[in-house]
């Protein structure tokens, strides 16, 4: 395999985690790993917290130091973007002209936020934060008493609500759902979340639908439907991601809101695969595809299927796990139910710390835990083990969890 | 609180088999653990982010952290793979009399 020639497009946390595995498991021909931002790879859930607030250098949130790549003959191709891939010559292309051949792709090419599709949903005063270029640019407007309004109150909609108010910004928040995290977690979570940054002073207005941006030259104004325009410096807007399958779909690979992979991470083409944000992919446990936006995914999903291609044969498969930190809160979640028929507290809203469990048919499908992370690893064992479990057993803080597990 | 000497952090029977406690010593967050009746020492702080790895789990002979199950090595403190960047410290600990006391710095 020394001679083999690994190119990876898309220098983000799973391409980085990507090529750093490939080296790990042995792998000894080359890799490129080619980027569009001017960044070395990096991890993305600081940026809405400890780089918007101002708390870390954005050099903070790399994956590994640049010298690093150099160390472990892992070449970067930084700043350019790939245009396209030539399946038959087994060649990519760059915006500059350059072209470069492989013996196998690996795309890890993530998401992109949603733009706001209404007229002003990319003005100047109007933010959206996916990269660290975009943080810095939001971080810069955020001063005491600037008048901020956020559009989506999901995860990252939230989390710049949380951190704008640390620095003493004046929040509002716009949801078209009547809770927060509808899309993602249970409405007793969503209801959670709502009080607690109502309780931190943000304006968080559920079940409103915006029409439009006007920008007046000095301020904006948010029209919503049935309501007063809601008046603000700036707009911030976290309404999802959606995966960049561009290139993909150009060059035929199969794509349905998101490149379609195995549990292997394997295409359509024998010789390109895929990883992290981008993908849709196979999970043996859940036994259907999934789209995940997740630090776990980015990072596991890479890894696993970097070792695949330095000849592993172990697929990538783990109860989908996800976290966020809010003012003093962290909240984690295992599982991505599509239903669920009865949840079980294990704890009260009103503890410092608790965990809801969403169950179906009398299995555990997901786990949350506020403030509570070391329910979190055996809520995950609990998913995976599919065992039908005591909802009694499972509510009552004196029996332990590693003992539902067994 | 003085560095590099013999601090006394916890009665003799407070970490019993298979349980870890963090104390703190001077600036430094410690953990020490039980493992099979034997005592370990090392940084409390994960690596990668900022967690009490005694907020974690003990699995056999690591520490994963409760934010994003990074591993360490127990006995040396060593790092077990992503998202893990750098090994935490470990320390000296033993028992003297009926306290635990560990050594940082």
């Amino acid at each position: 395999m020394s001679d083999q020639n690994i190119v990876i497009i898309g220098a983000g946390h799973a391409g980085g985690r990507a090529a750093d595995a490939l080296r790990t498991a042995g792998y000894t021909g080359a890799v490129t790993l080619c980027g569009e931002e001017r960044h070395p790879p990096y991890e993305r859930p600081p940026l809405s917290k400890e780089l918007l607030f101002g708390a870390i250098p954005h050099e903070k949130t790399y994956l590994f130091p640049e010298a690093y790549y150099a160390e472990k003959n892992i070449a970067l191709k930084l700043g350019v973007a790939v245009t396209a891939i030539d399946r038959q010559a087994q060649r990519v292309t760059f915006a500059d002209g350059s072209t470069l051949p492989y013996d196998a792709l690996m795309l890890t090419t993530g998401a992109r936020a949603r733009r706001l599709p209404l007229p002003g949903g990319d003005g100047p005063r109007v933010f959206y934060l996916r990269d660290i270029d975009d943080t810095l640019a939001l971080r810069e407007k955020l001063g005491e008493g600037t008048r901020l309004a956020i559009i989506g109150a999901g995860f990252i909609g939230l989390e710049i609500a949380a951190t704008a108010r640390k620095r003493g910004v004046s929040v509002t928040v716009i949801e078209l759902a009547a809770l927060p995290l509808a899309r993602v977690a249970a409405p007793e979570i969503g209801e959670y979340m709502a009080q607690l940054h109502r309780g931190k002073g943000v304006d968080l207005r559920t079940g409103v639908k915006v029409t439009a941006i006007e920008d007046t030259g000095s301020e904006l104004r948010i029209m919503v439907e049935g309501g007063e325009p809601i008046v603000a410096d700036y707009a911030a807007i976290g309404i999802g991601a959606q995966p960049n399958v561009e290139l993909a779909q150009q060059a035929g690979i199969e794509c349905k809101d998101g490149i379609v992979v195995d549990q292997f991470g394997h295409t359509n083409d024998p010789k390109i695969f895929a990883a992290g944000d981008v993908t849709r992919h196979l999970n043996p446990l859940l036994d259907r595809h999934v789209r995940l936006e997740a630090w776990q995914n980015a990072q596991n999903q890479a890894i696993a299927v970097a070792k695949v291609m330095a000849g592993g044969d172990q697929p990538f498969s783990e109860v989908p796990w996800f976290w966020t930190d809010q003012y003093e809160t962290n909240m984690q979640m295992a599982g991505a139910p599509d239903r669920w028929d009865r949840v079980v507290w294990r704890g009260e809203p009103t503890d410092p710390g608790f965990t809801l469990f969403q169950l179906l048919d009398g299995r555990v499908v997901a786990a949350v835990t506020i403030n509570n992370a070391r329910d979190m690893r055996f809520g995950r064992m609990l998913i995976q083990s599919g065992k039908i479990v005591d909802p009694a057993a499972l509510g009552d803080k004196n029996t332990k969890l590693q003992d539902l597990v067994r | 609180m003085s560095e590099n000497e013999w601090v006394s952090v916890a009665d003799k029977g407070s970490v019993p088999e298979g349980e870890m406690k963090g104390v703190t010593v001077g600036s430094t967050e410690v953990a020490i653990y039980n493992l099979k009746g034997e005592l370990y020492a090392t940084d409390n702080l994960c690596t990668h982010a900022y967690a009490f790895l005694t907020d974690g789990w003990m699995d056999g002979e690591e520490v994963e952290c409760p934010l994003h199950a990074g591993r360490f090595e127990i006995k040396t403190g060593k790092g077990m793979g992503a998202p893990i960047p750098c090994d935490v410290k470990s320390f000296p600990v033993r028992i003297e009399g009926d306290k635990i006391q560990v050594k940082v710095g």
